[in-house]
């Protein structure tokens, strides 16, 4: 259950670093949660069609083994590190001025 | 056809993300630093680990419904490009969430 130990560590630094490392969190903010919940289900959608024409396969002892629409469970966790974590950094730029508008 | 199987997705995912900045000006493709030094930072991190989960097997690929192109690393293009695509419509969606909702920009970069 490696994939599933990296996630959730992934997860869990993605979250403390927008919480506590970053001066503007974007877990507080309507915006982040609103952009969040449209992604989500374009990530069940292309994570469905390349998981279950096998494009992409998992090892079993890899994954706890637990899927949603076809995807591991784990992917969840992997898909909001990233896109908590490049949406932190676009604030973080133009928090220091970079290319606001 | 079917070697663009892989690929099919990150241009669905292009197109998905891509008219918003057509049609609500979101001006993010304009912003290319801002967005390529968010970008890349995040995806090199993510890489390092795709490299690593390849290199021990967690995860595989039917290399028949990929392109065929192995980058550095034992990484196939279309797993470079899903790290560019996919962070590149995360930041099309909330900006253009925020160009909908600009009162949602409140407490943008900390103001």
């Amino acid at each position: 259950m490696i994939y599933s130990d990296i996630a959730i560590a992934a997860f869990g630094v993605a979250v403390m670093v927008d919480l506590f490392v970053f001066k503007n969190s974007m877990l507080t903010r309507a915006a982040f949660w609103t952009s969040y919940a449209i992604i989500l289900p374009f990530q069940l959608l292309t994570n469905w069609w390349l998981t279950s024409r096998n494009i992409v396969m998992y090892s079993p002892e890899a994954i706890i083994g637990v899927r949603i629409c076809s995807a591991p469970v784990e992917d969840l966790l992997f898909g909001f590190a990233l896109v908590l974590s490049v949406m932190g950094m676009w604030e973080f730029w133009g928090r220091r001025g970079m290319q606001r508008h | 056809m079917k070697q663009w199987s892989y690929m099919g997705m990150l241009i669905f995912t292009l197109c998905g993300s891509g008219w918003l900045e057509i049609v609500l000006k979101t001006g993010v493709l304009r912003r290319i630093k801002r967005a390529a030094l968010s970008i890349l930072p995040i995806s090199t991190l993510f890489l390092i680990w795709d490299a690593y989960a390849i290199s021990k097997g967690h995860w595989f690929f039917d290399r028949e419904q990929m392109l065929g192109i192995v980058g550095p690393l034992n990484i196939p293009l279309e797993e470079y490009l899903f790290f560019i695509v996919v962070p590149l419509a995360a930041i099309l969606t909330i900006e253009g969430v925020t160009t909908v909702k600009p009162h949602w920009r409140k407490g943008e970069f900390g103001e």
